[in-house]
């Protein structure tokens, strides 16, 4: 008779594979860790394939996908690392826990490698909160819960991006991004290569939280989400930073010879991750972890998802100095079970056996193929009435997409640490100061409106943008990770996106020489009531780095006098824009992308920055050139004045040459105004000196249009919309 | 001197304060875990910021009933000075050693930004470098750090002149008369919910911080 569990998630094919595969019939435990294991979130059954297409090689790269963290070598002996993940479903259902305990999942997978953590960015998308009530709700508790998570345990929340579009209303998106540092030499693998070694699991208890947490997560959210709560985590930020804090000294006595957190599918992916990559078998015992509840049955206590746990695999004989740590810190731990040569996770409890599994067959689902078909493209809608330019700014200024997030950053500890040199606000991207006296710049972006447009030019708007921003900074992209949220992968039309989304990144990868060195895919993303996919989110985040403290470069507009340049051509770029966003105008093309281009000048850029002529630098995107240049002039508290005739561009109507999208565009301010452009155009890269800063007021004049806006005015409604709108 | 940062299981600002003292400053520091706290060894000790027992139950109750806060009280009460930084000073009031309550944050959001503050008094073991009427700036970063005391026990405090820094501008929590730091009536014992560790080196934003840590060289009586 089948003792195939009625709530297991397999498909038929699956089902047969496994019997076929073992020859025999399963019990249920094993059922069920099979099931966690194959489930989409730990296996990537149908990307796998996909991801392949990534380059992923570089000068830098210790370590690239398919660990925990991505590893770069940042010289000295020091290695950064990486991660990114999201807690979509989640922090739906309870978003004040479901966004603590995604920080909580990211910090370990940096934290296992050997590292310790040194900043999170948070990456958020909510439904319209200028009309929605729940996405207010949501935006808040949301950022209640990365605030409370991520200050208590230490690590500052240093850059995010924010995004606010109808298609997120009842899909929300939660990303989190943490990098670490640590010495090369302290780096450690998650995995169980010695046979003999013990199995110690570190941290918090294991209770019935989090069951069925990755099945939950590779499907759609129901109607009847509400009572899946039991699968939303309980975090504890407190013994968080106490695991942390034990881990990384427990790595120093040099015992520790593999290192796991438990995330997804708990216990099970844990052993069989391990065991699989090193080729061994793990086997425990389950009456020796430390239960939140007595009565758990075994199958609950192989799938929970309890937080704050780590999986230690330490040398034989030596496990005493390392628990002396734990005790030391109060963490609690238990030796549940040894290293094995045999290839098999064997589960028992007590002296009874209850599941004996392949540890290679477990960590290798079957792909799923997936078909995919191109959808068709609605008409667009792009025309636009006579436009009032002054009340068309302080709208874009006011948009919660653009308007500033301080409401939002000032509730993350940004500064613990100590590292943080540009803060949330004074740049592009943060930049952190390394140990070895170089700094990290880390920026992330995502725009679903120009990838719902065309998945694979979009994506490219979205790394091309998150490159510029570093280089903004003063700094050189060096790897990029990527997060890639889209709905049902069964669906042809939402497979086809997602393939052409990597494809598309691969391309720009390729051209501008970055790596890829993780990332992170969640499917079923879609709204329960209509089963609409979300649009097409990838979210990439670029980590860059700055060799010289003096090429550090802020946005805020620096001295009166100082000349404003336009680097690269503006053209009619209005499709995904903000402008036809807030005139829901619809359809069109996302921004045209000319990767040679935009390398070329991104390269020129930084060239400027490294020979001391900028001042101030901000990348011209979301909003266009009349939002960047608002930007600047609030950061640095004083206005300017552009002539919009010396603009480089197409021939345009005035409302599209001020909030056009088009790449490759930078806007700088310098003294040096004449070496900046010579240096342009000896690389033929459009470019020219606009206007000046100074005055109180920012006056665009030219075109046969043109207006000017008071400072306090375009200051209230870039500082203050956000909180008015939150506070609605 | 010889300046103890102690370790409570939670503190996040104890690397920090010790980058500060003993990196930037060059001065005799040493992270103490809260167990191992002699404080016959020390000369000053410094309660740096986080979130010692996770805030559980209110923040830095916890704390100030552990067994190194008995050692810290001996040294305050023997006019050694003793330095409470947000959650430090959180446990100072706790404990007893600074009058008063931090309440939550009168806005309801835990809050991060560089502040401007006055100097009150500089006639206190970590406040003797600073001018008064001066303004410098820290940073902040609290959830409960609205200063509370009811209006007799107020007008004492500010009769004996123990505010020792206001905040100059803005008041981010709501703190009765903008307080942002106090001291003893010995001027020994000092609370503040500034962080001084955070803006000790231009390039994360400032040194102002500095001379809180300095005066304690000046402070000697």
């Amino acid at each position: 008779m089948s003792s195939l569990p009625p709530d297991v998630s397999l498909t038929e094919d699956e089902i047969i594979h496994v019997r076929r595969s073992l020859a025999r019939e399963p019990n249920a435990l094993e059922w069920f860790m099979i099931d966690a294991e194959w489930s989409e979130h730990c296996s990537y059954k149908s990307s796998r394939m996909v991801l392949e297409r990534l380059p992923t090689r570089g000068n830098l790269v210790v370590q690239g996908p398919g660990y925990d963290s991505g590893v770069l070598d940042i010289g000295d002996g020091y290695v950064l690392t990486a991660h990114v993940e999201s807690h979509n479903h989640p922090s739906a259902v309870d978003p004040y826990g479901g966004a603590a305990t995604g920080i909580g999942g990211v910090i370990r997978d940096v934290l296992c490698v050997g590292t310790r953590p040194i900043a999170l960015l948070d990456m958020l998308r909510f439904g319209p909160i200028e009309s929605s009530s729940h996405s207010r709700w949501l935006l808040k508790n949301v950022v209640r819960g990365i605030a409370d998570y991520g200050n208590c345990t230490g690590i500052p929340t240093v850059a995010g991006e924010v995004e606010f579009d109808e298609g997120f209303e009842r899909n929300c998106l939660v990303d989190v991004a943490c990098i670490g540092v640590g010495r090369k030499s302290d780096l450690v693998l998650a995995e169980a290569r010695n046979p003999g070694d013990t199995v110690i699991l570190v941290g918090g208890s294991t209770g019935r939280d989090g069951i069925h947490g990755v099945t939950f997560a590779s499907r759609a959210l129901a109607r009847d989400s509400d009572e899946d709560r039991p699968a939303v985590q309980i975090a504890d930020p407190f013994l968080k930073k106490l695991t942390i804090e034990a881990t990384l000294e427990a790595i120093k006595t040099g015992f520790v010879r593999g290192l796991k957190d438990l995330g997804g599918g708990g216990l099970t992916c844990a052993c069989s991750e391990m065991a699989a990559k090193a080729g061994a078998g793990i086997e425990i015992d389950l009456s020796q972890i430390h239960l939140r509840e007595e009565d758990m049955s075994t199958i609950e206590i192989m799938i929970s998802e309890s937080q704050e746990r780590m999986m230690f695999i330490v040398e034989q004989g030596r496990e005493g100095s390392v628990e002396e740590i734990f005790r030391r810190y109060e963490v609690p731990f238990a030796r549940i079970g040894r290293v094995k040569e045999d290839g098999n996770i064997v589960v028992r409890r007590g002296s009874v056996e209850v599941a004996r599994l392949p540890s290679q067959f477990l960590a290798s689902a079957p792909i799923s193929p997936r078909p995919k078909t191109a959808p068709k493209v609605s008409k667009p809608k792009l025309e636009v009435e006579s436009v009032d330019l002054k009340r068309i700014l302080i709208e874009m200024l006011s948009s919660p997409n653009i308007a500033s997030k301080s409401w939002i950053f000032t509730q993350y500890d940004h500064e613990v640490g100590v590292r943080t040199v540009l803060k949330p606000g004074q740049g592009d991207a943060a930049v952190l100061r390394l140990p070895n006296g170089r700094f990290a710049a880390l920026k992330a972006d995502g725009n679903s409106v120009y990838c719902s447009l065309d998945p694979r030019r979009g994506v490219q708007n979205v790394f091309a943008e998150a490159c510029r921003n570093l280089v903004a900074v003063g700094a050189k992209p060096v790897a990029m990770l990527d997060h890639l949220q889209f709905g049902d992968p069964g669906d042809p039309e939402v497979f086809w996106s997602f393939e052409e989304t990597v494809d598309g990144l691969a391309e720009a990868a390729r051209h501008f020489n970055i790596p890829c060195i993780g990332g992170k895919v969640s499917f079923y993303n879609e709204d329960d009531r209509t089963g609409k996919a979300i649009k097409p989110t990838p979210i990439i985040f670029v980590i860059g780095l700055i060799d010289d403290e003096k090429s550090i470069t802020r946005m805020a507009m620096k001295s009166t006098g100082d000349s404003v340049i336009i680097v690269g051509k503006t053209r009619r770029d209005m499709g995904g824009s903000e402008f036809s966003r807030i005139h829901r105008l619809t359809g069109s093309a996302a921004p045209r992308m000319d990767l040679d281009l935009e390398r070329r000048t991104m390269g020129a850029v930084l060239e400027c920055i490294g020979e001391g002529y900028v001042g101030s630098c901000h990348d011209c995107s979301r909003g266009g050139l009349a939002v960047a240049i608002s930007e600047m002039a609030v950061a640095g508290n004083m206005g300017a004045s552009i002539d919009l005739d010396a603009v480089p561009s197409d021939p345009l109507l005035p409302h599209e040459l001020l909030f056009s999208e088009s790449n490759s565009r930078f806007i700088l301010t310098t003294n040096r105004a004449r070496d900046i452009i010579a240096l342009f155009e000896n690389q033929k890269i459009p470019c020219s000196a606009i206007g000046t800063v100074g005055g109180d007021q920012l006056c665009l004049s030219g075109r046969g249009s043109g207006t000017s806006v008071a400072m306090s005015e375009l200051r209230e409604a870039y500082e203050e919309s956000f909180e008015r709108i939150v506070n609605r | 001197m010889r300046v103890a940062i102690v370790q409570f299981p939670g503190s996040n600002c104890d690397l920090d304060t010790l980058h500060a003292l003993r990196d930037v400053l060059e001065m005799d520091a040493r992270l103490v875990w809260h167990q191992d706290f002699e404080e016959k060894e020390f000369d000053a000790v410094v309660l740096p910021g986080g979130f010692s027992y996770g805030d559980y139950l209110r923040a830095g109750a916890i704390a100030a009933h552990s067994r190194a806060m008995h050692g810290v009280k001996r040294m305050a009460e023997g006019g050694r000075p003793v330095l409470g930084i947000c959650n430090g000073f959180q446990t100072l009031v706790e404990s007893g050693l600074l009058p008063g309550a931090l309440l939550r944050n009168a806005c309801l959001r835990f809050m991060c930004r560089w502040m401007e503050l006055s100097v009150v008094s500089n006639d206190s073991a970590f406040t003797a470098r600073l001018e008064e009427g001066h303004r410098i700036r820290m940073p902040i970063a609290h959830n409960e750090g609205r200063y509370f005391l009811d209006e007799e026990a107020l007008a004492n405090l500010e009769r004996n002149r123990q505010v020792v820094l206001r905040f100059a501008a803005d008041n981010p929590n709501g703190s009765v008369n903008k307080i942002a730091g106090i001291c003893n009536k010995k001027r020994n014992v000092v609370g503040i919910m500034p962080h001084p560790e955070r803006a000790c080196e231009q390039i994360v934003g400032g040194e102002d911080g500095k001379l809180i840590f300095t005066s304690l060289e000046e402070w000697r009586r």
